[in-house]
């Protein structure tokens, strides 16, 4: 149980972050928040914010919470939850949050759009069945991280084009990705193993001689590889590299000013984020589906977690979870709810309507009403709630922020990038144009 | 070699459909910088609309008016829901925000009018042609027609009306626009409904092609390649472009797809508008954009 030893304590802080309050200052401070204000309203946060909050992270009672979340993560919900539970809405979710996490590496931190997700979460899937059938005896983790960095590779090589383009061409490069990468699953049919339709099914979910092919076995599966990759995420985005990324996200060529080596920044964010989202495939085949096809990645899976990225919030580790939340939970609320209240009067094909013309309107009021996502909504109002104003709550980023600039302010001939905007780093100082 | 020229023209011919999908994208771009994703979601809307309104008995000429009023509307709504809030946002942002809107209006369609395939009928025979020993669609020719006028109006508006003139000072230097006197909001207005207009000509041939159905909204994905290779502010390159993507993807299809086993045609456009980024990012016909610091 190494595994779930190590996972603990990958839980701990994280959910920890996402549940407390106390510790938020440090998310929207890793976000495009601080980076993306002028100097002259970071530095003196900048110079306050670490030393009482990284005093506060590690007291006791911080990893009390932490070990009883994750006590409650792995012990108590897949001895409690009902089957469905565990693996229509449970699994699903931490996958999801996963591939939102992975993107949000790539386009919240290091600032470089990608619209062809799917494709890397397909090549995890189909790299991962590859080496789990085709190397007898490999053990099923050391599999997905094989198929993880295939993805990597492979994201890698697609991101190779950030070298020259910016901002928000890097969709056509990306979009290529897409479409090349679904060709070449459907088109070479010895990638699936020669099935009809490449449609490929879960190899024996084993590890170390525990069979996992049961919903609590899938679920603690997922939340073993989610859980530390979230950590080390985390850890990421707070290391040189992220820095680096942010650098590069927030101005270009002030970063390769300071010598970070823009273009090896750029295709080491496309091979971290590639190999997040090649692990959430794989977890997503076969920990979730157990069977699936290359049309299981296609466009709508990529804008899908997209979405999660940008309405949990860009630049934000905690968001990817809450805009998973959303976004994986709503269809099933929504099914549940028109079955409880209105007795199925409507039928699923318009429910699935109504959850698009929902989610497309919750796309754009994020954007308009909170740039930041979920996760500073959820900070800022938990901060209201306790009634903490003054130095703590500009520290926890409610500070005078974007959105009196972009309310007051008619179209104005500054050019977008040089006006403090809470997603500028999204597209920077290189969006085109 | 005449089956070569068949190729090339009925790429071209086809390459022109992308074009008309393309030339709502410009306007939109060339008054505003937003890449409107949500144009293909339009043609949906728009042919959805038009054709059940036709279904349910309505003539040929109220329905089409009707369309157009009801993509007038959903213009002036954009701009007051979406846009107008979003302003001077950077382009990513407001990217996104028709990825959302590209989504309720998919929606809303389908909530609307339903998801099945209606079959359109313009009364275009799309019966070949013969000219000189090549034959040729018909109906491709009047699409095509139909594009080239559609750019050559649009590109008079811009280049020689007073409207046009606006829409080229707000592109320019909105506060500048705005300091003479431009109405914003009614110039923001007016281009998204001429790129309502642009939708539901393009989503008319493109549903007499297909069949109306979603599949139509997926035609922004052809687009964009067009738009890389033309350039995202030229109405010229929209057109030079499609040709270019209908062309190319369709020789690659007949030439190359047999070597790797076919069904290039879904990424050959992406593939080739990859390559013009990196030779020339601007596009044949786009303004050369200054990488400001």
């Amino acid at each position: 149980m190494s595994a779930e030893l190590q996972a603990w304590r990958a839980a701990g802080p994280h959910r920890e972050a996402s549940a407390s309050p106390a510790v938020a200052p440090r998310e929207p401070s890793a976000g495009p928040a601080a980076a993306a204000i002028p100097s002259d309203v970071t530095s003196p946060q900048a110079t306050r914010r670490g030393v009482p909050v990284r005093a506060a992270r590690h007291t006791p009672v911080r990893w009390a919470i932490g070990a009883v979340a994750a006590g409650l993560a792995f012990v108590a919900v897949p001895h409690w939850a009902s089957d469905y539970w565990l693996s229509a809405i449970l699994i699903p979710f931490l996958v999801l949050s996963l591939a939102g996490l992975g993107l949000n590496l790539l386009t919240g931190y290091a600032g470089q759009l990608s619209v062809g997700s799917a494709a890397f979460m397909a090549v995890g899937a189909f790299a991962t069945y590859n080496f789990a059938l085709r190397i007898p005896g490999l053990p099923l983790p050391a599999a997905i991280a094989l198929g993880g960095g295939v993805a990597a590779l492979l994201g890698a090589l697609f991101g190779l084009p950030a070298l020259r383009i910016r901002g928000f061409y890097l969709i056509v490069s990306t979009l290529a990705a897409q479409f090349l990468i679904q060709w070449v699953l459907v088109r070479f049919s010895w990638l699936s193993n020669d099935s009809a339709s490449g449609v490929i099914t879960a190899p024996p979910l084993v590890v170390a001689g525990v069979h996992l092919d049961h919903p609590a076995g899938r679920y603690l599966l997922t939340l073993s590889i989610v859980a530390p990759l979230t950590l080390l995420a985390r850890n990421l985005v707070h290391s040189a590299t992220g820095r680096r990324w942010q650098a590069v996200r927030d101005h270009e060529t002030a970063a390769a000013l300071m010598g970070v080596p823009v273009g090896a920044t750029k295709v080491l964010a496309f091979a971290i984020s590639s190999f997040y989202l090649g692990v959430a495939g794989a977890l997503w085949a076969f920990a979730y589906l157990g069977t699936v096809e290359p049309h299981g990645f296609d466009l709508t899976r990529s804008f899908e977690v997209l979405f999660i990225a940008i309405l949990g919030g860009l630049g934000s580790l905690s968001g990817a979870f809450l805009g998973a939340a959303v976004i994986g939970l709503l269809p099933i609320a929504l099914s549940h709810a028109s079955a409880a209240w209105l007795g199925g009067a409507i039928d699923p094909g318009q429910l699935q309507n109504l959850q698009k013309i929902l989610f497309g309107a919750l796309i754009i009021a994020f954007l308009i009403k909170e740039p930041r996502g979920l996760a500073h909504a959820l900070t800022a109002a938990v901060q209201r709630l306790r009634g903490r104003g003054g130095v703590r709550g500009l520290q926890a980023g409610i500070r005078p922020d974007t959105r009196p600039v972009t309310r007051t302010v008619t179209p104005s001939g500054t050019p977008p990038h040089e006006r403090p905007d809470a997603l500028c780093p999204a597209g920077g100082p290189s969006c085109p144009g | 070699m005449d089956f070569f020229i068949e190729v090339l023209v009925g790429g071209m011919l086809a390459g022109v459909m992308y074009s008309m999908v393309a030339v709502g994208f410009v306007l939109i771009h060339k008054a505003s910088r937003v890449f409107n994703f949500a144009q293909g979601a339009m043609v949906l809307f728009a042919a959805l609309t038009f054709v059940c309104l036709v279904e349910r008995g309505l003539p040929f000429a109220a329905s089409l008016l009707t369309t157009l009023a009801v993509l007038v509307l959903l213009a002036l709504l954009v701009e007051r829901v979406v846009l107008r809030p979003l302003v001077n946002r950077p382009p990513i942002v407001l990217f996104m925000a028709t990825l959302g809107l590209a989504t309720v209006i998919e929606g809303l369609a389908q909530a609307v009018w339903g998801a099945q395939v209606h079959a359109l009928d313009l009364g275009i025979a799309d019966k070949p042609l013969d000219l000189g020993g090549v034959l040729i669609s018909a109906f491709d020719l009047f699409a095509a027609a139909t594009a080239g006028t559609l750019v050559a109006v649009f590109g008079w508006v811009f280049n020689r009306t007073r409207l046009g003139l606006k829409l080229r000072a707000v592109a320019d230097d909105p506060l500048a626009a705005l300091a003479v006197g431009v109405d914003l909001r009614r110039v923001m207005a007016a281009v998204w409904a001429a790129a309502g207009f642009v939708a539901l000509v393009a989503g008319l041939l493109w549903g007499a092609r297909l069949g109306v159905q979603f599949s139509l909204s997926l035609v922004v994905l052809k687009a964009l390649p067009v738009l890389i290779i033309g350039g995202f502010s030229s109405m010229t390159g929209a057109l030079v472009g499609g040709l270019l993507v209908g062309a190319g993807e369709k020789l690659a299809e007949v030439y190359i797809g047999p070597l790797v086993g076919g069904g290039i045609e879904n990424w050959f456009p992406y593939v080739l508008a990859l390559g013009f980024l990196f030779v020339r990012p601007e596009g044949l016909f786009g303004e050369r954009s200054v990488a400001r610091i």
